[in-house]
């Protein structure tokens, strides 16, 4: 799992059966410091996030696909919580 | 699932047999703000999306499920057609709280 | 599976139902011979590991194979802590 931002939506009315009833959010991976990590991703959501939300985004299939209920659909990323903080440990991080 | 535009498509008259009528197209990754990212690449379709359609795309095994129950050795389809954009970037919150000192909590482990 | 330091920890409430009471640990990849590769990533703990520790996690589908993880949307978990490791 990866810590991510909510950056924005994407609005697709053709799209593939499974996607549908779910929001399409454009996430920003973070690194630990909160700068950008890559590219941001498309992944749907679980948990009914928002913009500027920090949340948990899973990059596996099987994750992504059961945390929204559709099983054996094309889905690859899904949001699945919302983070209240982060602690590193000073000296150890 | 990723971002990006239709620059293309790709024919095929000799191919696995059963991506048939399989649609290639040739896909430009881009960022959230349209800027163009990474390398281009070739995707099966299962939306219908053709040259200059915004769309997003899956990767790995999950890619070969919109043509189930055929098991077609695709890692890489377009699964939607892109209308809007919203975008906010700016609504970041505060950065990262600073590293904190070790409190008792934190050693915690199967050592205690 | 890779090596990795647990480095910090992630408080989620509101999180997919079946990763409650789950401890999320933040890991930081290691070499064997303890030097700090680049990335993170979040991971689920199964077997008491804390702040500080090296430890083993695995990834992908098989993270699913771990304790208590089984059809949960865990794509990483903890899977041993590291004692010692011995490079010839």
């Amino acid at each position: 799992m990866l810590i991510a931002r909510v950056i924005g939506e994407l609005v697709a009315t053709q799209k593939h059966a499974s996607h549908e009833g779910r929001k399409l959010l454009l996430v920003q991976p973070l690194n630990l410091d909160g700068t950008d990590r890559g590219d941001a991703v498309v992944a749907l959501d679980a948990v009914d996030a928002g913009v500027g939300d920090k949340v948990l985004l899973v990059t596996e299939g099987y994750c992504a696909m059961t945390s929204v209920g559709r099983p054996n659909s094309p889905i690859d990323m899904a949001v699945i919580g919302f983070i209240d903080h982060i602690e590193l440990v000073h000296g150890v991080a | 699932m990723y971002f990006g535009r239709v620059v293309g498509s790709v024919w095929a008259t000799v191919k696995h047999p059963g991506m048939t009528g399989c649609r290639m197209l040739v896909v430009q990754p881009l960022t959230p703000e349209l800027q163009n990212t990474g390398k281009q690449l070739i995707c099966t379709d299962c939306t219908g999306a053709g040259a200059g359609e915004l769309v997003y795309w899956v990767r790995g095994i999950e890619a070969s499920f919109p043509f189930r129950p055929l098991q077609l050795p695709v890692d890489t389809t377009v699964v939607g057609i892109v209308d809007e954009v919203h975008v906010q970037r700016t609504a970041a919150a505060p950065a990262e709280p600073a590293a904190k000192q070790p409190a008792p909590v934190h050693r915690k482990s199967r050592k205690s | 599976m890779i090596l990795a330091r647990v480095v910090g920890t992630v408080v989620a409430t509101r999180k997919d139902p079946r990763l409650e009471g789950k401890k999320l640990l933040i890991l930081k990849p290691v070499s064997p011979d303890g030097k700090d590769e680049s990335g993170y990533v979040v991971s689920v703990d199964t077997v008491g590991s804390g702040v500080g520790e090296r430890v083993i996690a695995a990834a992908g589908s098989s993270a699913r194979m771990a304790e208590g993880c089984k059809d949960a949307p865990v794509d990483n978990a903890i899977v041993g802590i590291v004692d010692e490791v011995h490079l010839d």
